[in-house]
């Protein structure tokens, strides 16, 4: 296990991030409502640059209680990574895909050390 | 490091967008084919497209009708670059599914290199990054061309762009080929297209956009296949999307509508072809059939099969079961599905795909595949893998080996 530099905590914005490439690993670290999470840069469908997507809420579909379809909506709560390969989706903090729990991101951990932020790859 | 704390380098693209560079999109398939040690292998992908919409002012001018010519002109001045005299809705673009999939949305980078077409410096790109030695190039939005209103439109649009393609696009690169439109809906001008383009550089073979709603069996379409057999030229129908059939019309979201009418389209010319003793009348005439994957093949052949024995009255011209032509035809890889690996073995074994599956990417379209999507796959041998990323189309379309491979 190596602790990888990743950068300057006060740098990360709400939803920004750092994908960095470590000994030919890619590694995205985001930042999501004051929390760090990290991700091989390598998507399960067919290892697309899932860390290198578009970041965007989830999609609901809204049921009145008679179970009529009223639309959908964004989410308030959860944040998607988008793979820009061929848009598969996942919990930016679970690293899960919304509707195949099999389809999940290669994750590592992230620790904050005197204001600088890193990886254990 | 003594303190236990690694540097690193941060990627030069953070985030895809339509500005990206097309090699730093597929930057990852290139590395993967270096690691998996498949880069130097023949690598052949038989079905691309390029947006022959952004160049339509160019495009336009190939038309040789001079009515047809001044509407397309004048829908030109008028809006500054509507897709004129074409009957694609840009209202109903989904592809990109919202923005998300950034190369699907538009291809936006920049090319520096005046000396060629946009799209030869883009197709450029997308073979270098998939390490690819030839590329067969499609068009995008004509191949909805096939349910156009107007014959007479269909045609002149046709020949105007597969003039322009074969003067502005292929003589730049001899490494992309292409599979000409045939405009079914005036089958006389399909002759003059065959006669007049089949000799040009990069030309392969012709292609049906399958998107149409007249029977491919239909007699006046015979003399066509009889030409393109006569002189050794594959026949592909490519699918396509169309959300005005009264199938389609019922599914009010993208991926329902595409998710069958990719397929549906090719359904129903494949069973025409086949129980119309087409295989039979044809025996020499290639037929690939283009970009609706891989899983419907299995449910045609045993589908057909079955009641072709209950029915062999109904199609007096087969001389062995359906599934023995389908097996006989040649098909893209593109998308596949392999959602249950057991599933795609199986449709592999049933088509004989080690020698007549034909890698495909369909970049830089949504649902693209990578050459490592067939490498990857686990129950193929080297050579299987080999015959489907390059062997199979240099046969096919008797294309020169690449040196060095
Ligand atoms: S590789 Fe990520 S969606 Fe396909």
């Amino acid at each position: 296990m190596v602790k990888v530099f990743v950068g300057v905590e006060s740098d990360f914005e709400d939803r920004g991030r750092r994908v960095i490439e470590y000994n030919d690993t890619e590694i995205g670290v985001f930042f999501v409502d004051e929390e760090f999470f990290a991700y091989e840069n390598k998507c399960v469908h067919q290892g697309g640059p899932i860390c290198q997507g578009r970041i965007l809420n989830r999609v609901v579909e809204v049921l009145a209680d008679d179970r009529t379809s009223q639309g959908l909506t964004w989410d308030e709560e959860d944040v998607h990574i988008v793979c820009p390969w061929h848009g598969y989706e996942f919990n930016i903090k679970t690293g899960v895909h919304p509707g195949n729990k099999n389809a999940r991101l290669r994750r590592f951990d992230v620790s904050v050390e005197g204001g600088e932020v890193y990886v254990d790859v | 490091m003594d303190s236990g704390i690694e540097k690193t380098k941060e990627l030069p693209v953070q985030e895809i967008t339509i500005d990206t560079d097309t090699r730093d999109i597929l930057a990852r398939e290139t590395k993967y084919q270096k690691e998996k040690g498949f880069a130097d292998w023949p690598i052949v992908d038989i079905d691309a497209h390029h947006s022959e919409m952004t160049s339509w002012r160019q495009v336009i001018e190939y038309i040789e009708d001079p009515i047809l010519l001044h509407y397309a002109r004048e829908f030109q001045s008028r809006t500054g670059g509507a897709p004129g005299l074409s009957n694609h809705t840009p209202g109903l673009r989904y592809q990109d599914a919202g923005g998300r999939i950034p190369h699907q949305q538009q291809i936006a980078e920049p090319v520096d290199d005046k000396s060629v077409h946009r799209d030869v410096t883009l197709v450029r790109r997308s073979m270098q990054a998939l390490g690819l030695d030839y590329q067969v190039l499609f068009p995008g939005n004509l191949l909805q061309l096939g349910t156009h209103p107007q014959p007479r439109v269909e045609a002149h649009l046709a020949l105007a762009y597969n003039r322009w393609v074969c003067d502005t696009i292929l003589p730049e690169d001899n490494r992309i080929k292409t599979l000409l439109y045939l405009p079914l809906g005036e089958p006389e001008v399909c002759h003059r297209i065959i006669d007049e383009f089949s000799e040009r550089q990069g030309v392969v073979g012709f292609m049906i956009t399958s998107v149409r709603f007249k029977p491919v069996h239909h007699n006046s379409y015979i003399p066509i296949y009889r030409k393109l057999e006569e002189r050794n030229l594959p026949l592909a129908f490519h699918a396509g999307l169309t959300w005005t059939d009264e199938w389609t019309k019922q599914t009010d979201l993208f991926i329902s509508m595409h998710a069958i009418s990719f397929v549906l389209c090719n359904i129903v010319h494949m069973t025409n072809w086949i129980i119309h003793g087409l295989p039979e009348r044809f025996p020499n005439l290639k037929t690939i059939w283009i970009e609706s994957g891989l899983a419907w093949l299995p449910f045609m052949m045993q589908r057909l099969d079955s009641e072709y024995q209950m029915r062999p009255s109904e199609a007096p011209l087969l001389k062995k079961l359906p599934s023995d032509y389908i097996r006989e035809m040649h098909f893209s890889s593109q998308p596949i599905e392999t959602s249950n690996m057991k599933l795609t073995e199986a449709t592999f074994d049933g088509i004989n795909a080690s020698s007549q599956l034909m890698y495909s990417s369909d970049w830089p379209h949504w649902d693209f595949n990578a050459p490592s999507t067939i490498y990857d796959l686990p129950f193929l041998d080297e050579q299987a893998k080999r015959n489907i990323l390059g062997e199979n189309a240099l046969r096919v379309f008797n294309l020169d080996r690449p040196a060095g491979k």
